[in-house]
């Protein structure tokens, strides 16, 4: 176990290393210059190529890409070209609230989507299921910006119970993680029934049934283990897209994560932070994986660790 | 012929083939139901300060922020959504699929070869990639496609990977493959259609969530180019209106809502009629 | 508007005025805390590195410059100057410093100081975009091109005088020494932060940073020391960042945002303005703005001069201002009507689709062509791309639109031979300072027309930019009105050759409070857009 841990370590760290590589050759090749962004329409040719020179954007892509994994190496994640300043530090403030917001969210999602998905699949074919169907649609169909303004509107400002806007107590994060829970909670119903009515079906739980077991029984110890395998990796695969902000919902609630950042980092060309940001989500995303991987055997015994 | 007599007698496939059928042959015949182009920017499709329509005669649906017919741009956006909902996702499906049971199902260097590329793409920002892609490539419906496939695949790989490692692991196909069937045999057999559920799943949900993507990526300009109309870029283009005129996302909306859930409605029965394990249950 | 800034901008007139406000007829209070919120983050307060329109005012108040502005006007004021004097030629400008001015840090500002922030933002290792406003001080050449980090045209006698050698006259250096790039900073202030000047500021301004919460809020103190009586107004104000502008609305509406920085979303707009209290929250005020659509003149068929005449008349202006709510006018010059020098008799292109046609089958296009029309992505641009995209569909000009990121639009823009318009609404800057020579050099002139410029016409008139030259040597302040009226033909002149279609001059909205006082022209000033210094709570 422990060498297979250490070797995914070693995976990990290669797989950051490639990420790192492509993501730099994509922004070089980017057809957009970032001294430009900064030096604004008034600026001269000549201050235009005193920038270029300064951001070392002048130096052919080998050597842009050594000083930049020099740096790396030293855990030093660069400098803000709009922002003239520490890109670790910009990520840090921010990635509190980024991992407060992934947390509640999935938390929202999984129990939603637990809930509604064992009632679906208990009640298969039932006027239950159809309605727990059709909302795990709308939830899917229905654009985020709306969702979370029509919550913020309802909820915050119609009946005042949550803040509008903000960071720092808990009242603040329910509407947002509502929203991501609303969302997202469609998938985990849909993952949830399915793999359950799958086992439903098997042979030895229709014998476990007929021998007069009882329903919750069989929910608990046959058909949610089947169901937790997917949803692990759902968990993981959501890891990912919340760690690379979620913009809109952050917009709207004026939640200080990542995706803001990343967000105007693009907008600007700014290379070290979209490269920062990418990083520290793709080093979440990998060790969310790593972690599924390693979660799966715990809880199914049949799956060997490999 | 089997198939669909049996889906025509279960209420709820028969409702989903005939949504199916309708915006398929709204995809289709747009040019001929649209009561108008869908492009067509009317002067009297504002109002005198300049806001959209709601519906009336007229304008069945009402209008658009720059005064076009929304019932002609969804008809005409069903093609575009229809494209990007089922081909581009779709293929993500299969691909998806495909890698994440030789993955899960393989072992040794293979199977963990490729889960490590599948990592290393869901690790990557697949965003970023299409920034790129689109700013060199110049988008175009089918570039905007391929680069959904290319980003969505990567999820289902990785569920399809974990549960294939569930279910190999199960008695059964221990049983199978100590009776020396081949893996072929297993995969196809006794695998794949274990996976159905969540290719329904992901198929259907699936086109919901890239339709709206299609979107996401205009917003970035990269998704089809104005003025060519997509489901997804009609809710988005007017989101912000969703109380001042809420039909502009409405509308869009429980169309998108519909197909999906239609496509699902004859996803599951197709699953309960083809489904070896389940056939004659229920 | 013209005639104002006449009257205003003799030197006589310049020395003889005190910061008087002009919105004297409703008496500011003092005091008040003041809560303001943006989309953006603010991305530095280093007045030499910050150039956006947000953190643009935010600079203005933290710092204090030579010269400055009468707050909600375009008129030129001495600030940490108590007088100047500037030679019968034009080369020599000499600045007195008021006495007793102190950096917020407790030291006193002295000439050295002035000379050490010009320089600062001239050497290429701050990567400031401003070098190049300094470009007519002796010694420029030297300092930008890293041969030397001190100006030699600037001199300090003593701790009381700047004295300026410019190497040719430049009728716009007064406004050089207005704008944030010559904010005078502090340089032990500067060495201490190591590099983080911009998240630590020091000036000498109406205000002071007190708290900066990164992804959140930004607090601003009154300065109580600052050197002019009873200015700021308010004790504080606070800035939240990350707000979307919709939801900033709502907050505004229910009474716990005072100014929405970002002003009104066209999706809220109608609702707002049509509400009992809409009129109390708008505020509606002219910019110096204008949205052109380039017309590159080294691509076919646009190196025709009659086609791009014939496009000029084939864009219904009324009807995108219809679209934009009425929240814009037709344009029909490249200067915008409160810059001085704009030709309030002059009518341009009018729209009128037959005599399009009929240029451009005499243009030998009578089917017209196919062609691009770029655009940037935010709301409302694409909308108005599609609006002109429809217009040239009518006289056979079949565009396709391409809508992509800002910046892709701006490398398409600099890259010769790329795009054939581009529509530039979403890019504008908020002018840099009023004058109209502001709106040439860059997107107008022979410099603009390299790679990586803005000048996306690629549009060389050698002989309007001799003018242009000679306009801007006539720095004898008895010669503003010839100046500006040299300007103004520039600008009507370049229409004969239609490097550009002048489609509109965006208003500027913003929505307030109804507790905040004040006139509408300090939320929309044409400097600095929101005046810090000069708003005020009621009550």
């Amino acid at each position: 176990m422990l060498l297979l841990v250490l070797r995914r370590l070693l995976q990990t760290a290669l797989i950051l290393l490639g990420v790192a590589a492509i993501t730099f050759l994509l922004l070089y090749a980017l057809p957009a210059d970032p001294a430009r962004m900064i030096a604004g329409r008034s600026a001269t040719a000549q201050t235009v190529a005193n920038i270029r020179r300064e951001l070392g954007l002048d130096q052919p892509f080998p050597v842009q890409f050594w000083t930049y994994l020099h740096g790396i190496l030293q855990g030093n994640l660069g400098r803000s070209y709009a922002q003239k300043t520490d890109v670790g530090a910009l990520i840090m403030a921010r990635l509190p609230a980024t991992l407060i917001l992934m947390a509640a969210g999935i938390f929202v999602e999984v129990v939603l989507g637990l809930i509604l998905g064992i009632i679906a699949a208990l009640r298969r074919g039932g006027p239950v299921d159809r309605v727990v169907m059709m909302a795990s649609f709308v939830g899917v169909s229905a654009p985020q910006f709306v969702v979370a303004l029509l919550l913020l509107y309802v909820f915050a400002v119609t009946l005042g119970w949550f803040p509008m806007s903000g960071f720092g107590s808990a009242a603040h994060v329910v509407l947002p993680a509502a929203t991501l829970g609303i969302l997202g909670a469609g998938w985990y119903a849909r993952m949830v029934r399915s793999a359950m009515i799958d086992v439903l079906n098997q042979d030895y739980v229709r014998t476990a049934r007929a021998k007069g077991l009882s329903s919750a029984r069989i929910v608990l110890r046959h058909a949610l283990p089947n169901a937790l395998l997917p949803i692990i990796a759902m968990i993981g695969i959501d890891i990912g897209q919340f760690m690379g902000g979620v913009v809109v919902v952050e917009a709207v609630y004026g939640w200080p994560g990542i995706g803001q950042l990343a967000w105007q980092a693009i907008q600007q060309v700014d290379i070290p932070i979209i490269m920062g940001v990418t990083l520290v989500s793709a080093l979440a995303i990998v060790l969310g994986n790593l972690l599924a991987d390693i979660i799966a055997p715990l809880i199914d015994p049949r799956i060997r660790a490999r | 012929m089997h198939v669909l007599k049996t889906m025509l007698r279960q209420p709820s496939a028969l409702f989903g083939l005939i949504i199916v059928t309708v915006v398929v042959l709204m995809a289709l015949g747009a040019p001929w139901i649209a009561p108008y182009s869908p492009d067509n920017q009317m002067f009297d499709g504002l109002s005198i300060e300049g806001a959209p329509l709601p519906p009336s005669t007229r304008f069945l649906l009402g209008t658009d922020t720059l005064g076009r017919d929304l019932f002609s741009r969804l008809l005409f956006g069903a093609r575009t959504s229809l494209v990007i909902g089922l081909v581009a996702n779709g293929i993500a499906v299969a691909i998806g699929l495909l890698v994440g049971v030789l993955s899960g199902y393989l072992r040794g260097a293979v199977g963990g070869l490729l889960m490590r590329f599948t990592d290393l793409m869901m690790a990557f920002p697949a965003l970023l990639l299409a920034i790129v892609l689109a700013a060199l490539l110049h988008p175009s419906l089918w570039i905007v496609a391929m680069v959904i496939a290319l980003v969505n695949w990567v999820q289902v790989a990785r569920i399809v990977y974990t549960e294939t490692r569930g279910l190999v692991e199960r008695d059964f196909i221990l049983a199978e493959r100590s009776l020396g069937a081949g893996h072929l045999r297993i995969l196809f057999v006794h695998i794949l259609p274990h996976l159905m559920p969540t290719a329904i799943v992901w198929g259907t949900l699936g086109i919901a969530t890239t339709v709206l993507l299609e979107a996401t990526l205009s917003f970035l300009g990269i998704g089809v180019q104005p003025p060519q109309p997509s489901w997804g870029n009609i809710i988005f283009e007017s989101q912000s209106y969703f109380q001042a005129a809420p039909w502009l996302v409405f509308f869009p909306g429980a169309i998108i809502l519909l197909t999906a859930l239609s496509f699902n409605l004859v996803g599951d029965a197709l699953r309960d009629i083809l489904d070896p394990t389940q056939r004659g249950r229920g | 508007m013209l005639n104002r800034w006449l009257r205003n901008t003799t030197l006589a007139t310049v020395l003889a005025l005190s910061p008087l406000p002009v919105w004297a007829q409703e008496t500011p209070k003092q005091g008040g805390d003041v809560l303001i919120t943006y989309k953006d983050d603010i991305a530095t307060l280093d007045p030499a590195v910050g150039y956006d329109w947000v953190n643009w005012s935010m600079i203005k108040s933290l710092y204090s410059r030579l010269m400055d502005y009468t707050p909600g006007t375009p008129d030129l004021i001495p600030s940490l100057a108590e007088t100047f004097d500037v030679s019968a030629d034009g080369l020599t400008y000499t600045f007195k410093l008021r006495k007793g001015v102190k950096f917020t840090n407790g030291r006193e500002v002295i000439a050295s100081d002035v000379k050490y922030s010009i320089e600062r933002a001239v050497n290429p290792k701050t990567q400031g975009p401003g070098a190049g406003f300094f470009g007519s001080i002796k010694g420029y050449e030297d300092v930008s091109g890293g041969r030397s980090t001190t100006l030699e045209g600037i001199e300090t006698p003593d701790d009381a005088t700047v004295i300026f050698h410019l190497s040719r006259p430049d009728a716009t250096f007064l406004h050089v020494l207005a704008i944030n790039f010559a904010s005078v900073v502090p340089h032990e202030a500067v060495e201490a932060a190591g590099g983080d000047f911009g998240k630590k500021p020091v000036g000498s301004g109406t205000f002071i940073l007190k708290e900066w919460t990164i992804g959140q809020r930004l607090v601003f103190e009154r300065n109580p020391d600052y050197f002019v009586k009873e200015m700021p107004h308010i004790d504080k104000f606070t800035v939240e960042v990350g707000q979307e502008p919709l939801v900033a609305l709502l907050r505004l509406q229910k009474g716990e945002v005072d100014i929405a920085g970002d002003g009104i979303p066209p999706a809220k707009f109608l609702e707002i303005k049509n509400s009992p209290d809409g009129a109390k929250m708008i505020v509606d005020g002219e910019q110096l703005h204008t949205g052109y659509v380039t017309l590159n003149t080294r691509i076919k068929p646009f190196d025709n001069v009659k086609v791009r005449q014939a496009v000029n008349m084939a864009v219904n202006k009324e009807r995108i201002t219809r679209i934009l709510n009425g929240r814009a006018t037709a344009a029909n010059q490249p200067l915008p009507p409160a810059m001085p020098g704009y030709d309030k008799s002059f009518t341009g292109y009018v729209y009128d689709v037959a005599k399009a046609k009929a240029l451009l089958a005499e243009a030998g296009f009578p089917d017209g062509f196919q062609t691009v029309l770029y655009s940037t992505n935010t709301d409302p641009q694409p909308r108005i791309a599609q609006a002109i995209q429809q217009d040239l569909a009518a006289i056979g000009v079949k565009a396709e639109v391409r809508a992509l990121a800002q910046s892709n639009v701006i490398a398409a823009g600099g890259t010769e031979g790329e795009a054939p318009m581009i529509w530039s609404g979403g890019m504008a800057w908020i002018a840099d300072f009023p004058d109209p020579s502001n709106f040439y050099g860059p997107i107008l002139g022979c410099a603009g027309a390299v790679s990586g410029g803005w000048n996306w016409s690629w549009y060389c008139n050698a002989d309007l930019d001799r003018r242009a030259v000679a306009a801007d040597s006539m720095s004898d302040p008895a010669k503003t009105i010839d100046r500006a009226a040299a300007w103004g033909k520039i600008f009507t002149d370049i229409m004969a050759d239609a490097p550009w279609i002048p489609v509109i001059n965006e208003r500027r909205v913003v929505a307030k409070a109804a507790r905040m006082g004040g006139s509408d022209k300090i939320y929309v000033d044409p400097t600095r857009v929101i005046n810090y210094d000069a708003i005020f709570v009621k009550q």
